[in-house]
C-alpha cells in the first residue's frame, strides 16, 4: 500500500526537518559539534606526540672505556634519551626510576669492552618504564639501531680491518636486552587520527541523540507529539537522521585534516570508510537514542553516555592495545561500536583491507546497531503511563 | 492519509465513556467515570485542581490507558484505536507544548506535516493568517506573549480539522480580552460541527458551554446543562447584605441546616439543602435591625462549592 509507505516517509520527513531546524537554531550545540574535532585534532595530533624525545636516562656503568663512551654517544644521538643522572648503584637506579625521575635505566656491565674484543657478544641492559607504553616504544625500538652505529665505530678503533667480508654474517658484537618494566604493552604510532575519528564520532553523536528524547519530555512538547499520528519509529528515525549528515561532516573534517596536516596514509577505499563511517554513525545514534528512552531528564542522559562513553574509550583498543585485555573484556569491547570501527579505520586507511577482510566487523556493527533501535522503539513510551 | 480513511463511524455522540478508572500508584486519580459527550457540542469540564480533569482528557486522546472501563471517542475504541483517533482529536495540552526554539510558522508546518495536510507550507500560511500573527509568522513560538501562544496552540490543534477538540485549561493565565476572543472562536468552531470538551475552572466560562460536568476527588458528581446542574443541586440559598460580611458568615456557618455560606463582596450567601431547615436556621438574623435578608436563586459557583464540600465529606 503505497499510501502507508508515503504516511511514513512524510511524517519521517517532518520530524527530521523539525530536528534540523532546532539544531542549526542551536548556536552553541552546532559550534561544539564543529569544534570538538578540531579542538581534540589539534590537541592529540600536535600537542600529544605519541614518539617523545630526550627521555631521561639514568646510566650505571660500571667500566668507562671508548666503547662505553661510544655507546652513551650513540644513545643521546638517537634524541629519544637524555643522559640525566649517573647512579653509583643499581638500588639507586631503581629508586630513580620508581620515583618517575627516569624513563630509563641503561646498564654496562664491568668487562662489557674486554668481553666486546674477545668476540663473547655481552649483554648490555636497557630498562624501561612502560608505565607508559606508548612513550617508552619507539625508544626502544630506536635502540636495536645502536649496536650497529656504536660497533662499526668502534670495530675500526678495535681490529683496525676495514668494513668489510663476514662483518654481516659475524654475531653482533654486543647485544641489548631490553626490559619492559611494570607493562610489557607497546601501541603503534598511526593510530591516533584513526583512533580520534571514532571516539569523537561516538561521544558527539551519543550525546545528541541521548538528548533528544529527554530534552522533548522535560521541555513538555512530548505531550503534544504524543498526540499526534506519529509512530515511535518515525519518530527514532526523524530524530537520527539530521545527525548522520552532522557526524558525516565530522568525519570528513578529521578524516581530511589527518590526511594532509598529519600525513596518515589512505591505502583502502575511501567510498567503503565513507559507507562503513555511515554505518558506525547510525549503531551509535541508535544507542544514544536507546539512552535518551531510558533516562528521565537530560541529566540523566549525559551521565548514562560517559559511563558508555569511558569504556568504549578504554576497551575498544583506542588507548591500550586490544590483545592485551583477558578475554572477558576482550568480549566486552565486542559489543562496542568502537572497537570495531577501530579495526575497520585502521584496517582500511593503514592496511588497505577490503570488505571481505572486515566482513566479521561489519555484521558485528550492524547487528549492535538493529539490537539498540529494537530497544530504543520498544521502550519509546507511547502513552504517559 | 486518503479521503476514505477519514469517514468516521456515525454516532451521536463525540465521546462515550464508562467506569474509567485510573490510579497512579496508590492515589485513584479518576473513579468510575461515566461521561457522554453529544456531537458538536460544547462541553465543559470543570472541577478543583487535582480533580482528575487532566488525567480524563489524556484517557480520552490516548495518552493514558485507563486502568478499568471502556469507551469510545468519535465512535472508536479508545483502548484499541488510540492510533486513529489521534488523527482526529486535537489536543491542548495544559502548558505551552509546541516548540519554543521553533518559529511560528515552522510549527505550524512541522503539525500539518505529521498529519498529511496536504500542501503544508500553505496550510501553514493560510493558519498564519486566520490566527493574525502575520507580521510574527517568523517569531520563534517561545518568545510570544500568554495569549499569542495560546492562540497558536488552539491554531495548530485545529489546523489538521480534527473532529473534536480537547482543550486542557487553555485560558489558564490569559486576560479576559483575549479569554474573550477564545470563546467566540470556539463557539464559531462548534457552530461548524466540531465537538469540544474544554477543561476550566473559570464559572462564567463554564456558562458558555452547552453542557457542563463536575469532577472532583476523581468522581463526575454533576453533569448536565448549567440549568439542570443547579437545579439538581437541590440547593435553596439566600442573600443577605448590610452587616459586617466576615463575622456574619462566621455565625451562620456554625449553624445546622446551612450546608453553605460564601461572603459575596459586601453581602453574603447563604446556602442549604433543607428550605425549612434553613429558614429556621437564619430566622433569628432576620429579625437582626440592618440587615436586609432576600430569597435568590443559587449560582454555578454556589452549587460547584457545595459539591465539592460534600465530596470531600463523603471522600476524605
Amino acid at each position: 500500500m503505497s499510501g502507508a509507505v508515503g504516511g511514513f516517509l512524510r511524517r519521517v520527513g517532518a520530524m527530521m526537518r523539525k530536528e534540523f531546524l532546532q539544531l542549526l537554531r542551536d548556536r552553541v550545540s552546532f559550534a561544539t559539534m564543529i569544534s570538538i574535532p578540531l579542538l581534540q585534532l589539534v590537541l592529540f595530533g600536535y600537542a600529544i606526540n605519541t614518539t617523545p624525545r630526550h627521555l631521561p636516562t639514568a646510566v650505571l656503568a660500571y667500566e668507562d672505556t671508548s666503547l662505553t663512551r661510544s655507546i652513551l654517544a650513540a644513545i643521546e644521538n638517537t634524541k629519544y634519551f637524555a643522559v640525566v643522572s649517573h647512579p653509583r648503584s643499581a638500588a639507586e637506579a631503581d629508586h630513580q626510576m620508581l620515583a618517575g625521575e627516569v624513563s630509563f635505566i641503561v646498564e654496562i656491565p664491568a668487562g662489557f669492552e674486554r668481553a666486546v674484543r674477545r668476540g663473547e657478544s655481552p649483554s648490555m641492559l636497557v630498562a624501561a618504564d612502560a608505565t607508559d607504553p606508548v612513550a617508552s616504544g619507539s625508544a626502544v625500538a630506536a635502540l636495536q639501531a645502536l649496536v650497529e652505529t656504536a660497533v662499526k665505530r668502534e670495530r675500526f678503533a678495535v681490529e683496525g680491518g676495514p668494513e668489510g667480508s663476514g662483518l654481516e654474517s659475524a654475531p653482533p658484537a654486543f647485544q641489548i636486552i631490553t626490559h619492559a618494566r611494570y607493562n610489557p604493552a607497546a601501541v603503534t604510532q598511526l593510530n591516533i587520527v584513526p583512533g580520534l575519528l571514532g571516539t569523537i564520532l561516538t561521544m558527539t553523536m551519543l550525546i545528541f541523540t541521548a538528548l533528544s528524547v529527554t530534552r522533548e519530555i522535560e521541555r513538555g512538547t512530548m505531550e503534544t507529539l504524543l498526540a499526534m499520528p506519529i509512530r515511535p519509529v518515525e519518530v527514532m528515525l526523524g530524530k537520527i537522521a539530521p545527525y548522520v549528515l552532522v557526524g558525516a561532516g565530522q568525519a570528513l573534517l578529521i578524516v581530511g585534516a589527518g590526511l594532509y596536516l598529519f600525513d596518515v596514509p589512505m591505502i583502502g577505499s575511501p567510498g567503503l570508510l565513507t559507507l562503513l563511517t555511515v554505518l558506525f554513525i547510525l549503531a551509535n545514534l541508535s544507542i544514544g537514542y536507546t539512552f535518551s528512552t531510558l533516562a528521565q531528564n537530560q541529566l540523566q542522559a549525559v551521565q548514562m553516555t560517559f559511563m558508555y562513553f569511558l569504556p568504549n574509550i578504554l576497551l575498544s583498543g583506542f588507548m591500550f592495545p586490544f590483545a592485551g585485555m583477558p578475554l572477558w573484556a576482550q568480549w566486552l569491547a565486542e559489543t562496542m561500536p568502537l572497537t570495531h570501527y577501530l579495526r575497520m579505520v585502521r584496517g582500511i586507511m593503514l592496511k588497505g583491507a577490503a570488505s571481505v577482510d572486515l566482513a566479521q566487523d561489519i555484521m558485528a556493527l550492524g547487528a549492535i546497531m538493529l539490537v539498540a533501535m529494537f530497544i530504543a522503539v520498544r521502550r519509546f513510551r507511547q502513552t504517559l503511563d | 492519509m486518503s479521503a476514505a480513511a477519514d469517514t468516521l463511524p456515525d454516532t451521536p455522540y463525540a465521546i462515550e465513556v464508562e467506569g474509567l478508572s485510573k490510579s497512579f500508584g496508590d492515589r485513584v486519580v479518576v473513579r468510575d467515570l461515566t461521561m457522554r459527550v453529544k456531537k458538536g457540542q460544547i462541553y465543559g469540564f470543570l472541577g478543583p485542581n487535582g480533580s482528575g480533569k487532566t488525567t480524563t482528557i489524556r484517557m480520552l486522546c490516548g495518552l493514558l490507558t485507563p486502568d478499568s472501563g471502556r469507551g469510545t471517542c468519535l465512535g472508536m475504541n479508545i483502548l484499541t484505536e488510540a492510533r486513529a483517533i489521534r488523527r482526529h482529536v486535537g489536543y491542548m495540552t495544559q502548558r505551552f507544548s509546541l516548540y519554543a526554539d521553533l518559529s511560528v510558522r515552522e510549527n505550524l508546518e512541522f503539525v500539518a506535516r505529521v498529519y498529511g495536510v496536504p500542501d503544508p507550507v500553505g496550510a501553514a500560511r493560510a493558519a498564519v493568517e486566520r490566527l493574525g500573527l502575520a507580521g510574527r509568522d517568523k517569531q520563534l513560538a517561545g518568545s510570544l506573549s500568554g495569549g499569542w501562544k495560546q492562540r497558536l496552540a488552539l491554531g495548530a490543534c485545529i489546523l489538521p480539522s480534527p473532529d473534536l477538540l480537547l482543550l486542557d485549561e487553555p485560558t489558564a493565565g490569559v486576560d479576559p480580552k483575549a479569554r474573550r476572543e477564545f470563546w467566540a472562536q470556539i463557539h464559531e468552531l462548534a457552530a461548524d460541527g466540531l465537538t469540544v470538551l474544554v477543561s476550566t475552572h473559570y464559572m462564567d466560562e463554564a456558562e458558555r458551554c452547552h453542557e457542563i460536568a463536575y469532577i472532583a476527588y476523581g468522581e463526575l458528581l454533576a453533569q448536565g446543562t448549567v440549568k439542570e446542574v443547579v437545579a439538581g443541586a437541590g440547593l435553596f440559598t439566600w442573600s443577605v447584605a448590610g452587616g459586617d460580611p466576615a463575622p456574619l458568615a462566621r455565625e451562620l456557618a456554625a449553624l445546622p441546616g446551612i450546608d453553605m455560606v460564601a461572603p459575596f463582596g459586601a453581602s453574603v450567601h447563604v446556602g442549604g439543602h433543607d428550605a425549612a431547615a434553613l429558614e429556621a436556621a437564619i430566622a433569628p438574623f432576620r429579625a437582626r435591625p440592618g440587615l436586609v435578608w432576600r430569597r435568590d436563586e443559587p449560582t454555578l459557583e454556589d452549587v460547584f462549592i457545595d459539591l465539592m464540600n460534600r465530596s470531600k465529606d463523603n471522600f476524605r
